[in-house]
């Protein structure tokens, strides 16, 4: 097939993704409406209790929700990754996936196609979430607005690569509550995201061991100091290296009879 | 476009689902794949369709296997599968654009097509409906449309007229007929009804995962010496209920 029909079916998975989105509008506002609780409720009740030092990229003292902020735009990213994960199982479940691996075209073609798409949606949720904290005098600066774009895209990457290798080991939609208890908070909670890792380490050295090998932790700070126009190598690399795994694993993980199990007959 | 199968057997795990099935599609016809349930009959479309790799055995379209040109089968293929696989959330245009895009056909391309499938169906216009609206033969209009889209050789429907009503299931009968003799399109219909299929159909009978036998509809039942399909059915599978018809 020639090169524009791989660009046809790129724009006709994307055009899709944003369609189901568009008609799934709960979606959007309670993936907006999580993160501006943490960022409005959580944050006023946490700011007296945590102190947050001078850190890099922070050049002076900063408010908890200036320090949450990459982390609940990660948190955005990381439900949308695993919203990505459940949509696949729900379309084997439903036999839609059927459509797209009749295409002619790669699987792993219409697979990263698929990733990408979730991704750019999940860019738009973030960049409306940052909208919105601009309104409780949450700003990072404009400049970082266009120097976090391609962290955050990797990190959607990476957080969406992880939820398609999850669709292809999860064979009900009704396991997929399993991936909230032992996937999503614990990736969340033991991270940066909402309190810094040296933090972490005054309350338990084994927990600060787990936070920093855990690459959402990494995601996040590579958003961090991207939003202050920094960049950092270390976290990027991880990142990079786990969106690649996960990408590879994923590809794997989707043969042809994982994932359209005809019924029996 | 001759597609042809060749001692194809299928386990899963212990169970075989298809047992050394071999036949060959005659072209520009609606041949009939009649079995009962557990038959085998979505097995054996999953491996045509590729859903599934095969273990053993071969498919050849035009005398090439598909194991040297994979991609070559689905360009040629239309599917309707058994379970319906439009996105409820979409129009009805929109499903067919994203089949059309994952075929490599633009929306202007798409949508040319589809207006001129749809009328054909009798769906002019309900090109902007939402799938939700549609009623169950209505839906399975839309899918049969779909799979035509990209202007496939060969369709292959896996009990598309299930859960329809006898006027729904008659009409798409009729208009899948009516492909086989307008454009030559050769059509794999699996189905459990009897009455589904025509004294001069190529039929090919399923049972437990293998092919009991295969030849028109009228000549299996002299072969058999029974008056009618069903009898024929009857007698090869020990099954007695499926449905009579002629």
């Amino acid at each position: 097939m020639s090169l524009s029909a791989y660009f046809i079916a790129f724009t006709g998975i994307l055009k899709r993704e944003f369609l189901r989105f568009l008609h799934q509008r709960t979606r959007f506002l309670s993936a907006l409406v999580r993160p501006l609780l943490w960022l409005v409720v959580f944050a006023a009740g946490f700011r007296a209790a945590l102190g947050v030092s001078i850190i890099p990229p922070y050049e002076t003292y900063i408010t908890y929700e200036t320090y949450i902020l990459p982390g609940l735009c990660c948190m955005i990213l990381l439900f949308n990754g695993m919203q990505g994960s459940l949509s696949m199982v729900y379309d084997r479940e439903m036999g839609s996936m059927k459509v797209l691996l009749m295409s002619p075209l790669p699987r792993p073609w219409l697979l990263f196609s698929k990733l990408v798409a979730i991704a750019l949606l999940s860019l738009a949720q973030v960049y409306a979430f940052i909208g919105l904290g601009w309104l409780v005098d949450v700003e990072p600066p404009l400049v970082g607005l266009l120097t976090a774009l391609p962290a955050l895209l990797l990190t959607a990457l990476m957080l969406g690569a992880i939820g398609l290798f999850l669709s292809s080991r999860i064979r009900q939609l009704e396991n997929f509550a399993g991936v909230m208890n032992f996937v999503i908070f614990p990736m969340f909670f033991m991270s940066s995201a909402l309190y810094p890792l040296w933090k972490m380490r005054e309350s338990s050295e084994w927990l600060y061991w787990v936070c920093s090998l855990n690459p959402f932790t990494h995601a996040v700070e590579l958003v961090r100091f991207a939003l202050y126009a920094e960049f950092n190598g270390q976290a990027c690399l991880i990142t990079l290296a786990t969106t690649v795994v996960f990408t590879v694993l994923a590809l794997m993980g989707f043969r042809a009879e994982q994932v359209a199990r005809p019924k029996k007959g | 476009m001759g597609i042809e199968v060749e001692g194809l057997s299928f386990h899963y795990g212990s169970r075989k689902a298809l047992n050394d099935v071999s036949f060959q599609l005659e072209s520009g016809r609606l041949n009939a794949l009649l079995g009962p349930n557990g038959a085998g009959k979505s097995t054996l479309y999953a491996l045509l369709t590729q859903l599934y790799s095969l273990q053993s055995g071969d498919i050849r379209l035009d005398g090439v296997p598909t194991r040297r040109q994979p991609r070559a089968l689905k360009q040629t293929l239309g599917v309707v599968f058994q379970q319906s696989t439009l996105d409820p959330d979409l129009s009805v245009l929109q499903n067919l654009e994203y089949h059309g895009a994952l075929h490599g056909l633009s929306p202007k391309q798409v949508r040319q097509q589809a207006e001129s499938l749809l009328a054909e169906l009798g769906l002019a216009d309900r090109l902007k409906d939402s799938i939700r609206s549609l009623n169950g033969g209505h839906r399975r209009r839309v899918e049969i449309a779909r799979a035509l889209l990209h202007r496939p050789s060969i369709l292959l429907l896996d009990e598309a007229t299930v859960g329809l009503d006898t006027a729904a299931r008659q009409a798409i009968n009729r208009h899948v007929r009516g492909l086989c003799q307008q454009h030559q399109l050769t059509v794999l219909w699996a189905t459990h009804l009897i009455e589904e299929i025509e004294p001069d159909d190529p039929v090919l009978i399923l049972h437990q995962g293998r092919l009991l036998t295969q030849g028109r509809a009228q000549d299996l039942c002299a072969q058999q010496g029974t008056h009618s399909l069903a009898e024929t059915f009857e007698q090869l599978t020990g099954l007695k209920d499926t449905p009579p018809c002629h």
